[in-house]
């Protein structure tokens, strides 16, 4: 067993730990966080299948904009934990007969006999001057620059979806409305009255 | 050396774990969007495994943009959960019955 085993197994085995403690916490504060586990683990893990800037992107992305917007909104709602545990126990069987047989059909198909290493063997390792970003760089900028500017707009599009969404006019404030004000004439401000004549007391005419 | 099946037998396996909890889950939002983020993580990491066996690096490109649409899936679906609470005051699966669907 070699040492690059070993990271990968220790690191696996971290992901699917933290990854069963997500589905089954009480608390998804605790599910959140144990998912950020889950997400280092795994970026581990991509390392190893030589893809740096994805696990480095893995690792801010995800866990620094992702989860932390997740924490940030269950900070916001109030979840009643007692609650949370309803039917836990009903689909608990249901859950583990699905997973189990999702699992063991996708480990038949794609079990050692396919894709071990005497029918797939580990590619040569890269060239000295190998960069892993310039040659995703290279691809993405080229073949794929439309698709890389559709999701430019797409991320522009959730921004003013999600901004749209959750955006409260401010009740209490007092505005000018300008409209009103351009539009009020003389008649609505000032009123003239007839008042008759009254002479001071003692005043000779 | 690790072979392909590994890594892929761990996404499988990240994979059911994340079905699992869409299924038991049926009472908080939040974790249900958690499996699936869950579910996508298994997905990238097939996409690069492959990408990586076959010297193709149009896997990890492909991840790259997964990781983008996800991205503002979770914050669209976040702001929706949002709205769902202030005019519900709950984000539980089986009281959100607006629709009577």
């Amino acid at each position: 067993m070699t040492i690059l085993q070993i990271i990968f197994y220790i690191f696996s085995a971290i992901a699917i730990l933290s990854a069963l403690f997500v589905v089954a916490s009480k608390n998804p504060v605790r599910g959140a966080l144990s998912l950020v586990l889950t997400f280092f683990a795994m970026a581990g893990v991509w390392l190893l299948l030589h893809a740096e800037f994805l696990a480095l992107i893995l690792v801010l992305v995800y866990v620094g904009a992702v989860m932390t917007l997740f924490l940030f909104v269950v900070m916001m709602l109030r979840v009643n934990v007692l609650s949370a545990r309803e039917g836990f126990v009903r689909y608990l069987p249901f859950a583990l007969l699905l997973a189990f047989m999702i699992v063991a059909l996708t480990i038949v198909a794609i079990g050692p006999k396919q894709f071990g290493l005497t029918s797939m063997p580990a590619p040569a390792a890269e060239a000295v001057g190998y960069n892993n970003l310039a040659d995703l760089g290279m691809v993405l900028y080229t073949h794929y620059a439309y698709p890389f500017e559709i999701s430019a707009v797409l991320l522009l599009t959730a921004i003013v979806a999600a901004i749209s969404l959750t955006h409260r006019k401010a009740s209490r404030r007092k505005n000018q409305i300008v409209s009103q004000q351009i539009a009020v004439k003389r008649a609505d401000r000032v009123k003239l009255i007839d008042m008759p004549f009254a002479k001071k007391p003692g005043e000779s005419s | 050396m690790i072979s392909l099946s590994d890594f892929l037998i761990v996404a499988a396996i990240l994979f059911g774990i994340g079905v699992a909890g869409i299924i038991i889950n049926r009472k908080n939002i939040i974790v249900l969007l958690m499996s699936i983020e869950l579910m996508l993580l298994a997905v990238n990491t097939n996409f690069i495994a492959f990408s990586y066996f076959l010297g193709n690096n149009v896997g990890q490109l492909f991840v790259f943009f997964i990781l983008t649409v996800a991205a503002a899936e979770a914050a669209i679906g976040l702001a929706i959960m949002m709205v769902l609470f202030r005019k519900s005051g709950t984000i539980e699966v089986n009281k959100l019955d607006l629709l009577k669907g």
